[in-house]
C-alpha cells in the first residue's frame, strides 16, 4: 500500500486526498481570535527566558547577572548539535539567573535568565545572508541553528537538524493545518505574512531539494489558503492543499497519511517515507534568521477563550510572563468559575501553574475558557466498553484496552497494545461517555514504563558489572591455581632430579645432630678418665661419629626412599661391618684404658706399697700398650675411610 | 485564586453514559408501541414491574458494596436492562417472572461481576435464558395479536392477568390465546416449527392465521418498528453498524442459502428477519457494548455469530426463537474475538515490520 510519488502527485492534482481513521470534530471557535491582524504589544518590564526551550541538549550560559544585553544577543551557547541557543528578547540588564516556573505541564522550576527591559529594544549587530543561494548549505544551516529556531508547531525539535537530513526528501510538507480548536496563531501568520513564510520555504527548498512542496491548510481557514496560494503561485513546485477540517489532522503522522497515504513506521521518522515537515511559524522564523539575521526572539501567541475581553493574536517576546498577556487581552478572572489558564489548545494544551509562566518558543496560545467551555472536573464513571474511543483514535489503537491495562498497571500488556504509538491527541478522552481521562492514564503508564526501563537499564548495568567482576575473580582464581599447579609440578620434577642431593643434605644434618648427641654421651663416659685416654677417646669418637653419620644416612635413606636402599653399594655395607668391629674394639680399648688409668692412679696414690710391680701387671701394661697401638691403627683406618667417604660424597654432589 | 489543574483534553462531548442509555430507550419506543398495539399492554406493565425491581436491586446491591448508587441509577443502564427484559418476556407472563428475572439480571449477572462495565453476559438475555429454562411454560406462552384474538384485552385486563392469572372478565391466558375461530393460536415461529415437524411444507404452514402475507401477523410490524428505532440509533451514532449488520447478514446468508436449497422445508429470509425478536435483538440487545466485542472487525464477527446461531436454533434446535441463546454463546466468545481482531496500529504495516525487526536485531547486536 506504499503509494509511489507519481500516484500521489496525480491524486493531489485532482484535488483528492486520503483520510486518516478516527478523529473528532470539536467546536472550532477560531472566529473568537482570528478577526484582527497580529498586534504588536508593549514590552513587559521583566522577561523570563528559560534556558532550554527545545528538545535536546541545554547550552551553557554565556551571560552573568548584571550584564547588559542587547536584543538578539545569545544567552546560551553550546557546541552540541542537538542544542540551540536562546537570545535576549529585548535590550536590558540581566537581573537574575535562577530557577523559575517553567512552561511545562509539571511547572517544575527551570534555569531562567531574568532580563529587566530598558525599553529601548536595541538590536545587537545582525548578519543577514541575502545571497543564500550562493552560500554553502552548511552556512545557512548554521545560521538557522544560531538563530535558535526549534519547531514552532509544538514539539520544539531543533530545526537545523531537520534542515540537513541524510536521506532524500520527496515531500516537503509545510504544516499550516492548525487543527486544535481556538488557536489561530498560524492562521493569522499565514494571512498577514504569507510572503515571508514563502521566503522561509524557499530557504528550506534550497537546503532540502524536495521533489515537491505541499502547504497544507485546513479548509476552515479560507483566507489563509488564499494568501498562501497567492504567495506560492509563482512556483509550480509549491502546492497549497486544503485539508478537510478534522482533529487531529495537523498531527505530523496524520497529515502525512492525509497527503501521501504513507505511514511513518513505528519507531521511525517521516524521513523514512521521504517526507519532511515544517510548521509555517518555523518557516517564518527561518526567513527572519536568513534574510534579516534576526534570531528567534518573538512569536505569535493567540489569546482566546471567553474569559478574554479582547481576544486576538499578539507578537509576544519569548520570556513574556503570561500575566502581561492577560493584561493585554483584558482577562477577566470573574468570568471563570475557577482560575484556569491553558497553554496551548483545549485538546492538547496544559494547565499553567501560575501566571508567572513565561512564553517559550512553542507557546502558540493562552486559552482562558469560561465555565461553559470546559468539561466539568471529575466524575469518572465505569468504562462501558462502548469503543467510542477506538472509533476516534487516529492511530487505530484500542484505547479502552490501553486504559484497562494502564489502570491495572499491566504495563507489558499496555505495550503489547502499542501504548507508545499513542500521540496523546486526546480524541479518545474527548468522546468518552464515561468521562474517563484516558490520556492521563496513558501518560502515567508511559512514564512508569520509562522509569521501569531506566531502572532496568541501571539494574542491568549493575548486574553486568557484578557478573564481570565475578568472572574476573574466577579468572584470576583459575590463573592462580594454574600457576600454583605449574610451580608444584616444577618443584616435583626438580625434586625428582635433585632428590639425592637434597636427601643427602637432610641425612647429613640428621647425622650431625646424632653425632653431637653421641659426642656428649661419650664425653660423659670419658670424664673420669685420664688425658691420654681422653685423647684416644676423641679419636675413637671421631670414628664413631663417622660411623654414626653413615648409619644415620643409611637410615634416613631407608626412611625417605626405601627403594633407594636397594641401590646401596656393597662397599657401604662393608664399611658398616667394619665400623661395628671398630666399635667393639673401641669398647675394649676403652675398658683397657679405664683399667690402666685405675692402675696408674693406684700407683700414684700408693707408690711405696707397690715398689715392685707384679710381672702380671707388667704384662698387662704391655698388653695395653699393644692395644693402644692397635687402637691408633684402627683410628687411622677409620679416619681414612671417613675421608674417602667424604670425598666420595663431595664428588657425588659435584656430579649432581 | 487557586489554579485548577486537569489533564488534557479540556473539552468533552456532552454525551455521557446516562444519555446514551436514555437514547437507546427512546429508540425502543416505536417497537414498544407496536408491541402494545398488537399484543396488549403487557409489555408496559412488565416494564413498570421490572423498572421497580432493578432500581431497588441495584440500589441495595451497591449499598452492600458500599458504592454510590445514586450515580449508578442515574446512568440508566439498569432501566435499559429492565426495558429489554420487559419486551422480551411474554406480555401476559405472571408478575413474579419479571421480578425474578430483573433481580437475577442485576444482582447476579451484573453486580456480582463488578457492576456496570464488568459483566461478561448481557444481563437481560442471561435473565431471559434463566427464566426460559426454569419456567418453560410461562415463558413460551405468547399472546396472539389482538386483532386475531377472540377476547381482546384492555389495560386493566393486562394488569389483572399479570397479577392474578385471569383477565378482568375471568379469562385465563390460554383462553386469551384463542383465535376468533375458537382454537389456540401459537406464534408464527412456533407454528412453523410444529408444521415442519409434522412433515408439512412451509407453504402449508403459513396458511395458518398466525401468518399474514406469508409473514408473522403482528410480528412483522413489531420487528419493523424496532428496525426503525435501530436505524435512528445508527443515525445519532449511539451504536455502530457492525453488530446489527452482522446479525442481519448472518441470518440472511444462511436462510437464503437454505431457502434456495429447499423452499418447502425452510422459511424465506424475509420471514426470518421479521420474526420473533430478531430486529430487537440485532439493534437493542446484541449492541449492548459491555458484553459485545470491542473492535470493529470483532463486532462484525460477533454479529454474524449471533445471526448464525439464531438460524441454527430456530431451524434445528429445540426452541422456536434463540436470540438470547445466541447472544450468550457469542458473549462467551468475545475475549477470543477481541484478541484476534485487533486493528493494525498506525505505523505497524507489515512492510514496516521487517525493517523494525531488522533494526531491533541491530540494536540487540550492539548491546551484546
Amino acid at each position: 500500500m506504499y503509494s509511489d510519488y507519481e500516484s500521489i502527485i496525480s491524486r493531489l492534482n485532482e484535488g483528492r486526498l486520503w483520510d486518516f481513521p478516527g478523529g473528532v470534530h470539536p467546536p472550532e471557535l477560531k472566529e473568537l481570535s482570528n478577526q484582527d491582524p497580529i498586534a504588536n504589544i508593549e514590552i513587559p518590564d521583566k522577561l523570563y527566558v528559560t534556558t532550554k526551550q527545545h528538545i535536546g541538549v541545554q547550552g551553557s550560559l554565556s551571560v552573568e547577572v548584571g550584564d547588559l544585553v542587547l536584543k538578539g544577543e545569545p544567552l546560551t551557547k553550546s557546541t552540541n548539535p542537538f542544542s540551540v541557543p536562546v537570545h535576549a528578547p529585548t535590550s536590558g540588564r540581566v537581573t537574575a539567573i535562577s530557577p523559575h516556573v517553567s512552561a511545562h505541564p509539571s511547572g517544575l522550576p527551570e534555569l531562567t535568565v531574568q532580563i529587566t527591559a530598558d525599553h529601548k529594544d536595541k538590536w545587537c549587530p545582525l548578519n543577514p545572508i541575502l545571497d543564500y543561494q550562493q552560500k554553502p548549505k552548511a552556512k545557512i544551516v548554521e545560521a538557522i541553528c544560531n538563530a535558535g529556531i526549534a519547531g514552532m508547531g509544538g514539539a520544539g525539535f531543533p530545526t537545523h537538524i531537520k534542515a540537513s537530513p541524510k536521506k532524500n526528501i520527496e515531500f516537503l510538507i509545510i504544516n499550516g493545518v492548525e487543527c486544535e480548536p481556538y488557536i489561530t496563531s498560524d492562521d493569522r501568520l499565514m494571512r498577514d505574512h504569507a510572503w515571508q513564510i514563502r521566503q522561509g520555504i524557499d530557504v528550506l527548498v534550497h537546503l532540502l531539494s524536495p521533489k515537491i512542496v505541499i502547504v497544507a491548510i485546513e479548509d476552515n481557514k479560507p483566507e489563509a489558503i488564499e494568501a498562501m496560494q497567492v504567495a506560492c503561485q509563482e512556483n509550480a513546485k509549491y502546492l497549497v492543499c486544503s485539508v478537510p477540517t478534522k482533529y487531529p489532522a495537523g498531527g505530523e503522522k496524520q497529515l502525512i497519511q492525509i497527503l501521501t497515504n504513507r505511514e511513518v513506521p513505528a519507531q521511525g521518522l517521516p524521513v523514512d517515507v521521504g517526507v519532511l515537515m515544517h510548521n509555517v511559524g518555523t518557516c517564518f522564523a527561518i526567513a527572519d534568521a536568513v534574510f534579516s539575521g534576526k534570531p528567534l526572539v518573538q512569536r505569535v501567541v493567540t489569546l482566546t477563550g471567553a474569559a478574554f475581553r479582547k481576544p486576538g493574536n499578539v507578537w509576544a517576546l519569548i520570556g513574556t510572563p503570561i500575566s502581561h498577556l492577560l493584561d493585554i487581552g483584558r482577562y477577566k478572572a470573574k468570568l471563570q468559575r475557577q482560575r484556569k489558564l491553558i497553554m496551548g489548545g483545549p485538546m492538547m494544551g496544559f494547565d499553567t501553574l501560575s501566571d508567572d509562566v513565561p512564553v517559550v518558543k512553542i507557546t502558540n496560545c493562552i486559552l482562558a475558557p469560561d465555565a461553559s467551555e470546559v468539561a466539568a472536573i471529575g466524575s469518572e464513571q465505569p468504562c462501558i466498553r462502548c469503543s467510542a474511543c477506538a472509533d476516534a483514535c487516529p492511530a487505530s489503537l484500542l484505547p479502552q484496552q490501553l486504559f484497562w491495562h494502564s489502570k491495572a498497571k499491566e504495563l507489558d500488556k499496555a505495550q503489547e497494545y502499542n501504548l507508545f504509538d499513542c500521540i496523546e491527541c486526546g480524541a479518545c478522552a474527548y468522546v468518552c461517555p464515561s468521562e474517563i481521562p484516558l490520556v492521563h492514564y496513558y501518560r502515567v503508564a508511559k512514564s512508569e514504563i520509562r522509569t521501569q526501563q531506566q531502572e532496568k537499564d541501571q539494574a542491568d548495568k549493575a548486574r553486568e558489572r557484578f557478573e564481570a567482576r565475578k568472572e574476573r575473580l574466577a579468572r584470576e582464581q583459575k590463573a592462580r591455581e594454574e600457576k600454583h599447579a605449574k610451580a608444584a609440578e616444577a618443584r616435583r620434577q626438580a625434586m625428582e632430579e635433585k632428590g639425592n642431593g637434597a636427601k643427602d643434605k637432610i641425612a647429613a644434618a640428621l647425622a650431625r645432630a646424632k653425632a653431637k648427641k653421641q659426642q656428649a654421651e661419650s664425653a660423659n663416659a670419658v670424664e673420669p678418665a685420664e688425658q691420654i685416654a681422653s685423647t684416644q677417646d676423641t679419636k675413637k669418637d671421631k670414628v664413631a661419629m663417622a660411623i654414626a653419620r653413615a648409619k644415620a644416612k643409611r637410615e634416613a635413606a631407608k626412611k625417605t626412599e626405601p627403594k633407594e636402599t636397594i641401590t646401596d653399594s656393597p662397599a657401604e655395607k662393608a664399611e658398616v661391618a667394619d665400623s661395628a668391629e671398630q666399635i667393639k674394639k673401641q669398647k675394649v680399648a676403652a675398658a683397657v684404658a679405664k683399667a690402666k688409668a685405675k692402675r696408674e692412679a693406684a700407683k700414684k696414690t700408693e707408690p711405696k706399697e707397690t715398689p715392685t710391680d707384679s710381672p702380671a701387671e707388667k704384662a698387662e701394661v704391655a698388653d695395653s700398650a699393644e692395644q693402644v697401638k692397635k687402637q691408633k691403627v684402627a683410628a687411622a683406618v677409620a679416619k681414612a675411610k671417613a675421608k674417602r667417604l667424604a670425598a666420595k660424597k663431595a664428588e657425588e654432589d659435584k656430579s649432581k | 485564586m487557586k489554579f485548577t489543574l486537569t489533564s488534557s483534553p479540556h473539552q468533552r462531548v456532552k454525551r455521557n453514559t446516562g444519555q446514551v442509555m436514555r437514547l437507546v430507550m427512546y429508540a425502543a419506543v416505536p417497537g414498544l408501541i407496536a408491541q402494545t398495539w398488537f399484543f396488549g399492554w403487557g409489555a408496559l406493565v412488565h416494564f413498570a414491574i421490572a423498572a421497580l425491581t432493578v432500581v431497588i436491586t441495584e440500589a441495595a446491591l451497591l449499598e452492600l458494596r458500599k458504592k454510590d448508587f445514586e450515580l449508578a441509577i442515574k446512568d440508566c443502564s439498569a432501566l435499559l436492562t429492565a426495558l429489554l427484559i420487559a419486551i422480551s418476556i411474554p406480555p401476559f407472563a405472571p408478575w413474579w417472572i419479571t421480578v425474578i428475572g430483573s433481580f437475577f439480571a442485576i444482582a447476579i449477572v451484573k453486580q456480582l461481576y463488578g457492576g456496570l462495565g464488568f459483566n461478561l453476559f448481557n444481563p437481560a438475555m442471561a435473565a431471559y435464558v434463566m427464566l426460559l429454562v426454569s419456567f418453560p411454560v410461562h415463558m413460551t406462552t405468547w399472546s396472539i395479536p389482538q386483532a386475531l384474538s377472540l377476547y381482546p384485552t384492555g389495560f386493566f385486563d393486562s394488569i389483572s392477568i399479570i397479577f392474578t392469572g385471569y383477565s378482568s372478565d375471568g379469562y385465563s391466558i390460554t383462553q386469551l390465546r384463542t383465535y376468533i375461530d375458537g382454537y389456540t393460536l401459537a406464534t408464527p415461529l412456533d407454528t412453523l416449527k410444529t408444521a415442519i415437524s409434522q412433515n408439512l411444507t412451509v407453504a402449508e404452514a403459513i396458511e395458518s392465521p398466525a401468518f399474514e402475507y406469508q409473514l408473522g401477523a403482528g410480528w412483522f410490524w413489531v420487528n419493523f418498528a424496532y428496525l426503525i428505532g435501530g436505524v435512528y440509533l445508527l443515525k445519532i451514532k449511539v451504536i455502530n453498524w457492525h453488530i446489527p449488520a452482522g446479525v442481519i447478514g448472518g441470518i440472511l446468508l444462511l436462510s437464503l442459502a437454505m431457502y434456495i436449497f429447499d423452499d418447502g422445508k425452510f422459511a424465506s429470509p424475509l420471514f426470518h428477519l421479521f420474526s420473533g425478536g430478531l430486529m430487537m435483538g440485532a439493534f437493542f440487545i446484541a449492541t449492548d457494548p459491555v458484553s459485545a466485542s470491542t473492535t470493529n472487525k470483532g463486532r462484525v464477527i460477533f454479529g454474524l455469530g449471533i445471526g448464525l446461531w439464531v438460524y441454527i436454533i430456530r431451524t434445528w434446535g429445540g426452541y422456536p426463537d434463540a436470540i438470547a441463546f445466541a447472544v450468550l454463546v457469542m458473549n462467551m466468545a468475545v475475549p477470543l474475538i477481541d484478541y484476534y481482531t485487533r486493528p493494525r496500529t498506525y505505523g505497524h504495516k507489515t512492510e514496516h515490520k521487517k525493517t523494525i525487526a531488522v533494526k531491533h536485531i541491530d540494536s540487540q547486536d550492539k548491546s551484546e
